[in-house]
């Protein structure tokens, strides 16, 4: 479809056009980056997404630089530098003009109510990202397992999540998640 | 060109001593973002609000909300809107940079390790297991959100979030088209639901 183009105005367009809908963070758009990826342009395998997920959650720095890793996969460094500016620069030039906004204006009621209208949509969009990487990872017992020890020990213990992350690592390595 | 309209007048946050220069601005941004793992925000909290007391709890959170709600990486619009309150744009790109760019080139230098050696077993394997870990740290965050819905009862607040979590996550439709239709619904149910239980 659109891949005949220049890959990097695509990663440009796209990321550019994402961030504008990722409403609630990076967390909920990753349906969409999955789709325009994985579906729409075969720039990764579902293996290849969920590996880079995986990688992303791996490194230090917000959850929005999983964007510089699928932007690499496509055009090197200038891909990953491109789909990182497309992906931040927008919103956070919104961001500064509402800011701007509502300092002077000081009205400070309709975000509340669109904040709370937004909230059941980004808990939808992040339910959807888990059970689409679920399908490609927890393929096995113990996989499933491990995904439900996760979210159990960090919903219930103060644990730091790396090593969760760690822990993760160490069972598939032995190859038990498979 | 009236010569007393004030430059530099309007929202200057109360610093009591004067705003910090580009460079420190770039590396307190990178010194939080390297300390993120899984996430910036509390690491932000703590190097704005509790390390250099840039802000004060209040105005970090006023900010946060602010962020939160508009659409985007919100640690990163954060970063913006920080950055330009004490430094104008170019303390904007600076804050920003600092966010951004040393993760960057760690997450460069990762994606160019992974084309190398990604087809190696015991690798595919490692990264395996640890996005069934990652998945579950984001299913963990999903019902810390949702545990308020269910408490109060919000029965229209969880139909829509599964209306769309299965246009999402199981029709795989393209997320533009979803929110345009969803946004408009939930605004205007929860200013009607407001209304009503405020009269």
């Amino acid at each position: 479809m659109s891949s005949d183009g220049n890959p990097v105005l695509t990663l440009a367009a796209t990321f550019a056009l994402m961030s504008l809908f990722a409403v609630g963070g990076a967390n909920s758009a990753i349906p969409e980056m999955h789709r325009v990826a994985v579906d729409v342009n075969h720039w990764l395998t579902d293996k290849q997404f969920t590996d880079v997920y995986a990688i992303a959650q791996l490194s230090p720095g917000p959850n929005v630089l999983i964007v510089t890793l699928i932007g690499y996969s496509v055009a090197g460094v200038l891909g990953a530098l491109v789909a990182t500016v497309a992906m931040c620069v927008p919103t956070a030039v919104l961001a500064l003009i509402v800011s701007r906004f509502l300092t002077r204006a000081s009205e400070a009621r309709w975000p509340a109510i669109i904040q709370a209208a937004l909230v059941p949509l980004s808990i939808g969009l992040m339910g959807a990202s888990g059970f689409i990487l679920a399908r490609t990872s927890d393929r096995t017992v113990v996989a499933v397992l491990m995904t439900i020890a996760a979210a159990v020990l960090a919903s219930a213990t103060k644990l730091n999540p790396l090593w969760m992350l760690v822990a993760g690592g160490c069972l598939g390595f032995a190859g038990l998640i498979g | 060109m009236p010569p007393d309209s004030s430059s530099a007048a309007a929202p200057a946050p109360d610093l009591s001593k004067s705003p910090p220069d580009l460079l420190t601005l770039f590396v307190a941004f990178a010194k939080m973002s390297l300390a993120g793992f899984g996430g910036v925000l509390v690491w932000a909290r703590r190097g704005i609000v509790d390390q250099h007391k840039w802000m004060t709890a209040d105005e970090f959170n006023e900010t946060f909300a602010l962020c939160h709600f508009l659409p985007g990486p919100n640690i990163v619009n954060l970063t913006f809107v920080f950055g330009f309150r004490l430094r104008g744009l170019p303390g904007s790109i600076a804050a920003f940079s600092g966010l951004v760019g040393p993760p960057a080139l760690i997450m460069v230098v990762m994606g160019a390790l992974y084309h190398r050696y990604g087809e190696i077993d015991a690798l595919r394997r490692i990264l395996s297991g640890v996005a069934c870990a990652a998945i579950g740290l984001m299913l963990a965050v999903v019902f810390r959100m949702m545990m308020p819905l269910v408490k109060r009862h919000d029965v229209i607040g969880l139909l829509i979030m599964a209306a769309v979590f299965v246009a999402i996550g199981i029709l795989r439709l393209p997320l533009a088209a979803v929110l345009l239709v969803a946004i408009p619904i939930s605004i205007l149910i929860t200013t009607a639901m407001r209304k009503r239980d405020a009269a």
